[in-house]
């Protein structure tokens, strides 16, 4: 039986032989099909001697390919400073508990305030849970939040045994310094360390603006008259 | 088909085909095709009536995925219900955040920056060809060819999940377009690595349909296997690449102009018999006009913000009324239809998933059939169950 009688006796128990294709099975050779695949397996298992390109996989464990800097995970808090619990920058708004689309961050807000990065008394978080078994890693939170305290983490393999706490993070699991911030997206910090710069000079010449008003203001008062004329 | 014909079945009632009565010897033999066959690309089941090895009745069964996608939607604000969005269609998950992007923008009235304009045009594209190109390796692979096929296709997708990885953080739950624009810009090094890679699209592509298009098997299962005529496939609704495969042309892009889609130059490919060969090639061709598409819009990227100045992220109220945003997604017509009553939450949410719409003709498609095609028809509609049960 010849290649074309055979595929003939393919098509005959098909109705569809009186109509016209593009390609036609009449037209293939049986068998080609599988010399095609060969040479392209060939082409590509010698090719990979030849260009590191051909080669897509990596031994995962032992090899790694390294995250891209805007990757993200799961959120972390940033502190300043070494003290995480001094620094940290979260003033518990509770914007990002709001706009989070899994309800996955429960905060609580502190009685007393403690002074943030530019000196101003806000308010802090005394709890500060995120369950990571319920993030869906959306970086909402990261977006909304106005004062560059949640950031994404590159950190991935967080498996644990523990199904019920292992996942649930508190606030001192969550807080990762700025200089980890810096060493996992460093454009992204350095830009947000120049925004909080710029914003806390900002401050610090308003408040010595008004620092000196007052003491132009004081020396005023202890001075209530003044040489009009320059005093000579 | 005669007018006639289509009339009686009009008559008849959804435009059905007529049934296959099975003839007479011996019982019909019902099969629970699934959850989890590996055909079925995830929790679907298909109750099957086998009269020796023809399909006699075919009722598809899910919900197996529902997530309360819609009423979530109800629940919360509208940025919030971006990222929810990703988990549609969890392979396109960029043109599922255009589409809501779209329906939000409508809604508001919001304007997009040229640049952000042709960033989503960009990222789109490449969501289509690397759907088209899962898409077909599955195909393939429920054809019997267990892998090989399937990781070609995966190889050149890993290329493009890169690129989405380095632009948005993630690879496939991007959450990347906002009301007004993009979230992060694109960078040189960014467009350098997506000008290489389009580059080497049509290599794939060529190397792809060397290996598959000629193919005797390939064409000896798919050549007049579960042929949808184009008057059921308008009566139902379907659309994307079913619908053209069927010859009918009708593609979002060139009939809304969403987006900046009438500056590029690009064909729509049509199919003349609506079998399951058809739509592999139309498939096949709309990776190549992607790639036209992006290589216009990777030469034209203009300058400039991504990001309306005057959008809002926090404190997001529209006014009271509604819109339907509806944009090209790889698999067909996505839609979002919202409603606003001026509060922080869309008072109604509804998405038109083009993967359940183009599973309703499934048994029309697989009646007499071979329980073995019924498999590859089921492929060839290119749904994913996420998007289906939503």
């Amino acid at each position: 039986m010849s290649y074309s009688s055979l595929a003939a006796w393919i098509l005959s128990w098909e109705k569809w032989t009186d109509s016209c294709w593009q390609l036609n099975l009449e037209d293939a050779l049986l068998g080609d099909g599988i010399l095609k695949g060969m040479a392209e397996t060939a082409r590509n298992f010698f090719g990979s001697y030849v260009s590191k390109e051909r080669l897509t996989t990596v031994e995962y464990p032992e090899q790694r390919i390294p995250t891209a800097e805007n990757a993200r995970v799961f959120p972390f808090l940033v502190y300043d400073g070494a003290n995480w619990e001094a620094g940290m920058r979260c003033v518990a708004c509770q914007i990002c508990e709001k706009e989070c689309p899994p309800k996955c961050i429960y905060i609580e807000k502190s009685a007393d305030k403690k002074p943030d990065y530019v000196g101003k008394q806000q308010f802090y978080p005394t709890r500060f849970d995120i369950d990571v078994s319920v993030c869906m890693s959306c970086q909402i939170c990261v977006e909304v939040c106005p004062f560059e305290a949640i950031k994404m983490d590159t950190q991935f393999e967080l498996a644990t045994d523990d199904r019920f706490g292992g996942l649930l993070f508190d606030r001192k699991e969550l807080s990762r310094s700025n200089e980890y911030y810096h060493s996992i997206h460093p454009t992204e910090a350095s830009e947000v360390d120049a925004r909080l710069a710029e914003e806390k000079a900002k401050v610090e010449a308003k408040a010595k603006a008004a620092a000196e008003a007052a003491a132009a203001k004081a020396a005023a008062a202890a001075n209530p008259a003044p040489p009009a004329g320059g005093g000579s | 088909m005669s007018v006639t014909d289509i009339k009686t079945e009009r008559v008849a009632g959804w435009n059905r085909p007529p049934v296959i009565e099975p003839d007479g010897e011996g019982e019909l033999l019902e099969v629970a095709m699934g959850p989890h066959h590996p055909s079925t690309h995830g929790v679907f089941r298909m109750d099957l009536a086998l009269d020796g090895e023809r399909v006699v009745r075919l009722k598809p069964v899910f919900g197996y995925l529902h997530r309360n996608h819609e009423k979530l939607g109800e629940g919360q604000s509208y940025l919030a219900s971006m990222p929810y969005t990703d988990r549609l269609d969890y392979i396109c998950s960029l043109t599922n955040n255009w589409a809501y992007a779209l329906a939000v923008e409508k809604l508001v009235g919001q304007e997009v920056p040229e640049r952000a304009e042709y960033i989503r045009v960009i990222l789109a594209e490449l969501t289509r060809v690397q759907n088209h190109a899962s898409s077909i390796g599955f195909l393939i692979q429920e054809m019997g060819a267990s892998g090989t096929p399937l990781m070609y296709a995966f190889k050149e997708r890993e290329k493009i999940l890169d690129l989405f990885e380095s632009l948005t953080g993630s690879r496939m739950m991007c959450n990347y377009m906002r009301f007004g624009g993009c979230r992060v810009d694109v960078s040189a090094p960014w467009l350098d690595a997506t000008r290489k890679v389009v580059a080497g699209l049509p290599v794939f592509v060529d190397e792809f349909e060397a290996l598959l298009s000629s193919n005797e098997i390939l064409m000896a299962r798919c050549q007049g296997v579960g042929i949808l005529r184009p008057e059921l496939a308008i009566n139902a609704g379907v659309s994307g690449p079913m619908l053209r495969a069927s010859g009918v042309n009708y593609d979002v892009r060139k009939v809304d102009h969403y987006g900046i889609y009438d500056r590029f130059q690009f064909r729509v490919p049509l199919g003349d018999h609506g079998d399951i060969y058809d739509r592999y090639m139309v498939r096949i061709l709309e990776m190549r006009e992607s790639i036209k598409i992006l290589e216009q819009a990777l030469k034209d990227l203009p300058a400039g913000p991504i990001m309306d100045p005057k959008a809002k992220l926090r404190g997001f109220r529209p006014k009271p009324g509604e819109a339907y945003g509806r944009i090209e997604a790889p698999k067909g017509e996505l839609g979002f239809y919202l409603i606003s009553d001026g509060g922080p939450n869309p008072y109604r949410y509804r998405v038109r998933t083009p993967s359940l719409i183009n599973l309703t003709i499934l048994e029309d498609m697989c009646l007499g059939h071979n329980v073995a095609d019924v498999v590859l028809i089921f492929g060839s509609v290119d749904i994913v169950l996420g998007e289906v049960d939503r």
